[in-house]
């Protein structure tokens, strides 16, 4: 992986735009949720008393397959589980994990408390936001990564923690950070 | 881990922990003493002597507050007259900044949770369990979810449990982030699929707790602890602590920080700070002192070097004002600013707060940018004594929940201990003008 690939400057502004408008376009889609989806969520709601446990796991599920949850899908898992849009969209609204616009292919989360924070986290999160060009909170230009904060996670004695997607990477230094996102493409 | 092979006498939480952390099967789990407490309790035990043997051992709770776990099972309704429909709930939320002990037990040996979860349900005869767990745990889903079909293949879930006539039925619940969950109360909310705001207790939850049924909600490692103290008894369990402590059993500590040796270890209740962060931890790294430490998790009170010989016990961290917590240490070295340290700390908390009390909603952010201006060199007079009112005004008793309570915790300890770095952050009369 090239060094231009990740943060050129040059080109962003266009890819930015493009990008922009691909955004756009999906998020005014009308949401169809997929068999499998729904077949997984009914599945899901056999587990408690009352299928709306199973709203958490639900948009789980939807932002598996999409990346983020849709519009479209707060009012089809209310129907799907029996609550409110409002009260679905109060979840998903409410957890750190669900994400209601769209993230990059990856998302990279960099452990901002204490112990990570006492060995080294603002050198690691800083160099993030260098080599992408994003602040926390921010997409890359070209949709591959999304930078940001999450608390403890629980991998204190490798600290600086961080997790790309569902793998977590311990004592992150700050110039290893190029091998370890071109594992992330 | 220690590399030398432990036992089941000395380290029950932790013996069965392969070099590798990889997770026992149910054949290797089997192998050493797997299942013989549930077989046990199941054969010869009834439920409430169960209960007994878990309040005779005097078993406290590890996730922080260490209630004893016996005297919470005996406050769920029993017998004929009992709800049929009544819940165990194992509070797999690790997330207090600081902890990472749950992790280990979820990830390397699976099949002592679902065991222990087993037993834990017969004794207050439950008939579904979920393990809360956060959603960044993929890896101890995966293996729980895997020990879970293999329990339930084997006949140690299901309609009939070991053949008899009571049955248990265990799922694994994943979380989608949030602090607050980890509040037994939020995560009870959280569990039925709503925002994770605290309830008002009373009632507790072992009366009316999921969907208004009795429910129990224990930590990972209370809970891993049950079928050791079913199959070695109550009196093994408390000789676990070799006199260290009032406390029974063993621990698992540990040390984040700028050590030498950063790590988790199973050691007898009680064992000092001294202990751990020197001989386990391998002392600070080279070049560092020791400035403070937080015992057990962003939410408790720091302590200084001087308090390194105390025992890591409830009780005696509790009369150095401050508190055991998870009992996993996070220590500060003399390179760091304690108002940035604090800084980080209750960054944490107000973005961490459900926003559900005032106190705590507004309280936080206020307090992380009075501590932002401090850091920057540019407090006001008055700051100071803002910080001080706001340990009072979030302290206990004002909110629903302990969030900002503990938040309060090592702000006001390091008001009290390193007064004259707050007071550093107070801008010059002159800078104040020119600004």
């Amino acid at each position: 992986m090239s060094t231009a690939k990740l943060s050129s400057n040059a080109d962003s502004g266009v890819i930015k735009l493009a990008e922009l408008q691909k955004q756009a376009a999906v998020a005014s889609a009308p949401f169809v949720m997929h068999a499998e989806d729904r077949a997984a969520i009914e599945h899901e709601t056999h587990h408690y008393e009352d299928p709306r446990a199973a709203s958490i796991e639900a948009l789980k599920i939807v932002q598996k397959r999409h990346g983020w949850v849709p519009d479209g899908a707060i009012a089809q898992i209310g129907a799907l589980l029996s609550v409110p849009a409002s009260d679905v969209e109060g979840v998903a609204t409410f957890y750190n994990l669900i994400f209601r616009k769209p993230v990059g292919r990856h998302v990279i989360k960099v452990c901002d408390s204490i112990s990570c924070y006492l060995t080294g986290y603002d050198d690691v999160h800083r160099a993030f936001s260098d080599k992408l060009g994003i602040k926390l909170g921010q997409t890359t230009a070209d949709g591959r990564f999304t930078l940001l904060p999450i608390c403890c996670l629980g991998a204190c004695d490798k600290g600086p923690v961080l997790m790309i997607d569902d793998d977590t990477h311990g004592n992150v230094a700050p110039d290893t950070i190029d091998q370890l996102l071109e594992r992330y493409l | 881990m220690s590399a030398a092979k432990l036992s089941g006498d000395t380290h029950p939480l932790t013996y069965r922990i392969q070099p590798d952390l990889q997770p026992l099967d149910l054949q290797a789990y089997a192998a050493q003493d797997g299942y013989a407490a549930l077989k046990k309790a199941i054969k010869e035990l009834q439920p409430g002597d169960v209960t007994k043997l878990v309040k005779d051992a005097n078993l406290r709770g590890r996730g922080g507050a260490g209630f004893p776990a016996g005297v919470k099972w005996s406050l769920v309704p029993m017998g004929a007259d009992a709800p049929k429909n009544k819940y165990l709930v194992c509070n797999a939320d690790e997330m207090e900044p600081g902890t990472f002990k749950d992790r280990l037990l979820m990830e390397s040996v699976p099949h002592q949770l679902v065991e222990a979860m087993i037993v834990a349900a017969y004794a207050v005869q439950a008939r579904v369990g979920y393990i809360f767990l956060r959603g960044e745990y993929v890896v101890a889903a995966r293996n729980l979810n895997r020990a879970i079909v293999e329990a339930k293949q084997a006949g140690y879930l299901g309609a009939k449990v070991c053949g008899g006539d009571w049955g248990f039925e265990l799922f694994v619940h994943t979380g989608a982030g949030r602090y607050i969950c980890g509040e037994e109360t939020a995560l009870i909310n959280s569990l039925e699929g709503r925002r994770a705001n605290p309830r008002a207790k009373p009632p507790f939850p072992q009366i009316a707790g999921l969907w208004g049924k009795p429910t129990v909600v224990n930590n990972v490692e209370t809970l891993c602890n049950v079928p050791h103290i079913v199959l070695r008894g109550a009196a093994w369990f408390q000789g676990l602590n070799q006199g260290k402590s009032k406390d029974a059993g063993t621990k698992l500590y540990g040390v984040s920080g700028r050590v030498k040796n950063p790590g988790c270890w199973e050691l007898p209740m009680g064992t000092t700070a001294r202990e751990i962060l020197e001989v386990h931890g391998g002392g600070m790294k080279d070049g560092l002192k020791l400035k403070c430490w937080l015992p057990g998790g962003a939410s408790t009170d720091f302590l200084l070097p001087e308090h390194l010989d105390l025992a890591m016990d409830f009780d005696t961290i509790a009369k150095a004002h401050s508190r055991m917590g998870t009992g996993l240490l996070t220590v500060v070295d003399d390179q760091q600013n304690i108002v940035s340290v604090v800084r980080n700390l209750e960054d944490f908390f107000a973005r961490e707060s459900c926003g559900w009390c005032t106190p705590c909603r507004d309280g936080l952010p206020w307090t992380h940018k009075l501590l932002q201006s401090l850091e920057r060199g540019d407090g006001q007079s008055g700051d100071l004594e803002a910080l001080e009112q706001m340990t009072r005004f979030l302290g206990p008793g004002k909110t629903f929940c302990a969030h900002a309570p503990g938040a309060m915790e090592p702000l006001q300890s390091a008001l009290r201990f390193f007064r004259g770095e707050f007071e550093a952050g107070i801008a010059k009369p002159s800078a104040q003008v020119a600004a």
